[in-house]
């Protein structure tokens, strides 16, 4: 349905051969929503920054509709960005922020048959096109203001139409709603994407916010130390991450080490687990990913496991405990309310396992026990060490 | 917080009305007052007389404020596209001669510019003296430069340059540097990124440097002195001649200090006006 637009191929960067970006390949459809996701130094920014040509790859190439374009400059490029603090122009006003593009550019003369005379935009255009953003980006009324009469959100959404007003096919945001509260930044990911499909481009957008990229993206590129960990839709980012890094930083999982005995059957804790996973060789060691949610607390009789609760946080929707089995502590979501304590079973579906295969990152991730020390210190002396040795068991 | 802000202010408003606010008021007294003491608009009247002095005045600080400008600003936009190191040791450069006296500096041009000083020495070794007589059919020995007001209009640039390229540097190398791209971004060529965005945007600076350079320049009297001679007499001379040199008159000396005053406030306060929105832009 969509044919490619962008693709960066074997891409390399270093800031004084400090390697910032390791051989990256990825390409990018048109009218596609892709987030590069990643914490702080993983290189996402860096790639934006190329695709939009202000910065210069060490080595690898830039294709844009097949053509190379490592060296063009940004205002020949048919990309335009939204600025991670906006960067407005402070003294012009809203109409004049937006109407920048336009009045740059410059376009073959509809009235000279030879098409070589360049023009302006005329005033009226530049009026309509100006006024139709604003309708977009419900900001009728504030075109004589300055940016520094507006509030964050409407100068985001400033920032948004002066990019989106140049008709360009592809829009770059290094993280556009950093700056914005909670309750704003929700609002502003449905309006980002009501917006990108409204005008029908390519949207390619950095964050570090897990949610943000699940909520809004078509395709979620995982990102950590200038490489790629896994390019996917967001249901594959969550439901098969590929390594512990993946699984660690979309959403909460507890990564366990284990041994896959065959196809469709894990071991870990020296009990065997049925899972729909297969293709390893027969007892490789492998990472087990499961979700806090995919977990069933029964009695202990009738779980798989027995764990000893060591903490327990109400959010709202559900209780977020850490159960400690053997020394790993776990998190599980749940409606149920269990006591600190408590001592419990549970019971983990095949489809609430997925095994992945061992990385670089196994053993980095997964483990619950930092989180619940933060808890114990600011509790009572009395949940202490022994209580949690008691909890160890077979 | 407040309270005690004001307590340490007390000093500074003691030293502002102690060298600031009463010696102005002398100004404006002396301005009205006869030799005897009593008031008159004499001192005013008689100004007429110098309508010469105060358009040369105004005419060369304006020179020398165009000429500053005119170096100053590329300078300045020049030095912040460079590394920090270079930065550094332009910054220091620019710096150096202020380290030394202002006399001195300005003794060491009339050396330089005499009739038979290092540059027309240098003119007649390279044979450009002899070229310039050949050329035009004259018979000079030298150049005369010292004692004209091209070398004052040198002097006054020379001297204030730095306070040119300071502020305008300074505006310059603090605009984000976020919005030199998102301009590019949005298809502006170099030109246009200067033209729309740099130049508005330094604006503040260049009003600043302007008024740094103008005044002192305006009512400067050593430069003119040296450089000029005395025989391009300006305001600054002119005000001294009435206070120290033989034309002892305290009340005109006053009275012309006090127009020059009004007519220097009155253009910073036009030229602000001009600059007031670009000015609250960068304050942002």
């Amino acid at each position: 349905m969509s044919k490619e637009l962008i693709r960066l191929r074997n891409l390399c960067m270093a800031f004084d051969d400090d390697p910032v970006l390791n051989n990256i390949n990825l390409y990018i459809n048109d009218k596609e929503f892709l987030t590069l996701l990643g914490p702080s130094g993983c290189g996402k920014t860096t790639t934006l920054r190329i695709i939009g040509g202000f910065t210069t790859p060490t080595s690898g190439d830039v294709l844009f509709d097949g053509v190379r374009i490592n060296d063009v400059p940004p205002y020949r490029r048919k990309i335009n960005t939204v600025f991670q603090k906006y960067a407005l122009f402070p003294h012009l006003n809203v109409f004049e922020n937006i109407a920048f593009g336009l009045r740059m550019q410059r376009r073959s003369d509809s009235a000279d048959p030879a098409g070589k005379k360049q023009v302006r935009i005329p005033e009226s255009e530049i009026q309509e096109r100006v006024m139709e953003m604003l309708e977009i980006i419900s900001l009728k009324g504030f075109e004589h203001r300055k940016p520094d009469a507006l509030s964050g959100g409407q100068q985001q959404r400033v920032a948004i139409a002066r990019a989106l007003v140049n008709r360009p096919k592809v829009l770059l945001l290094d993280e556009p709603l950093g700056a914005l509260d909670l309750k704003l930044r929700k609002d502003m990911q449905i309006e980002l994407k009501r917006i990108q499909q409204q005008v029908g481009i390519t949207f390619i957008y950095v964050t570090h916010d897990q949610e943000e990229a699940l909520t809004m993206s078509d395709t979620i590129v995982v990102m950590d130390k200038g490489s790629i960990q896994q390019i996917g839709t967001p249901e594959d980012i969550y439901n098969e991450p590929k390594n512990a890094f993946v699984a660690d930083f979309i959403g909460e999982s507890n990564i366990i080490d284990g041994l896959m005995v065959r196809d469709n059957l894990v071991q870990m804790y020296g009990k065997q687990f049925p899972c729909l996973d297969g293709g390893f060789a027969d007892n490789e060691p492998v990472d087990v990913v499961i979700r806090p949610e995919d977990i069933d607390i029964v009695s202990v009789e009738q779980g798989q496991l027995a764990g000893t609760v060591t903490n327990v946080t109400f959010k709202g929707m559900q209780y977020d405990i850490i159960v400690d089995f053997r020394g790993f502590k776990w998190l599980i979501q749940t409606t149920d309310h269990c006591p600190v304590g408590a001592r419990i079973g549970i019971k983990i579906d095949p489809d609430g396992i997925h095994v992945m295969k061992k990385s670089s990152y196994s053993g980095m991730f997964g483990d619950y026990s930092s989180f619940s020390e933060e808890y114990d210190e600011l509790d009572d002396a009395s949940i202490g060490s022994d209580e949690e040795e008691r909890g160890d068991e077979t | 917080m407040k309270h005690k802000l004001s307590r340490f202010a007390i000093p500074y408003v003691i030293w502002m009305a102690l060298f600031v606010v009463i010696p102005i008021i002398l100004v404006v007294v002396y301005a009205f007052s006869s030799a005897s003491g009593g008031f008159t608009l004499e001192n005013f009247s008689r100004l007429g007389t110098y309508t010469v002095v105060f358009t040369r005045s105004f005419r060369l600080a304006l020179i020398a404020t165009l000429i500053c400008l005119l170096i100053g600003y590329p300078v300045s936009y020049m030095m912040s596209k460079e590394g920090p190191r270079f930065q550094r040791i332009a910054m220091v450069l620019i710096m150096l001669p202020m380290w030394m006296n202002f006399l001195l500096r300005t003794y060491s041009w009339m050396s330089i510019l005499e009739n038979n000083g290092l540059l027309n020495q240098l003119f007649q070794k390279i044979g450009l003296i002899a070229l310039y007589n050949q050329v035009f059919g004259t018979d000079l020995t030298f150049f005369r430069m010292l004692n004209t007001q091209g070398a004052v209009v040198l002097g006054m640039v020379y001297n204030y340059l730095p306070f040119m390229i300071l502020p305008i540097y300074s505006v310059i190398v603090k605009l984000d540097s976020s919005l030199i791209e998102a301009a590019r971004d949005l298809g502006a060529n170099t030109f246009h990124v200067f033209r729309r965005v740099i130049l508005p945007l330094s604006l503040p600076g260049v009003l600043s440097g302007i008024t740094m350079v103008f005044v002192p320049s305006v009512s400067t009297f050593a430069i003119s002195k040296m450089l000029g001679g005395g025989t391009e007499m300006m305001l600054g001379d002119l005000i001294e001649q009435q206070f120290l040199g033989g034309a002892y008159n305290p009340q005109l000396g006053a009275a012309i200090s006090l127009v020059m005053m009004l007519i220097v406030v009155a253009c910073m306060v036009v030229m602000n006006r001009f600059g007031e929105g670009e000015e609250q832009a960068v304050m942002l």
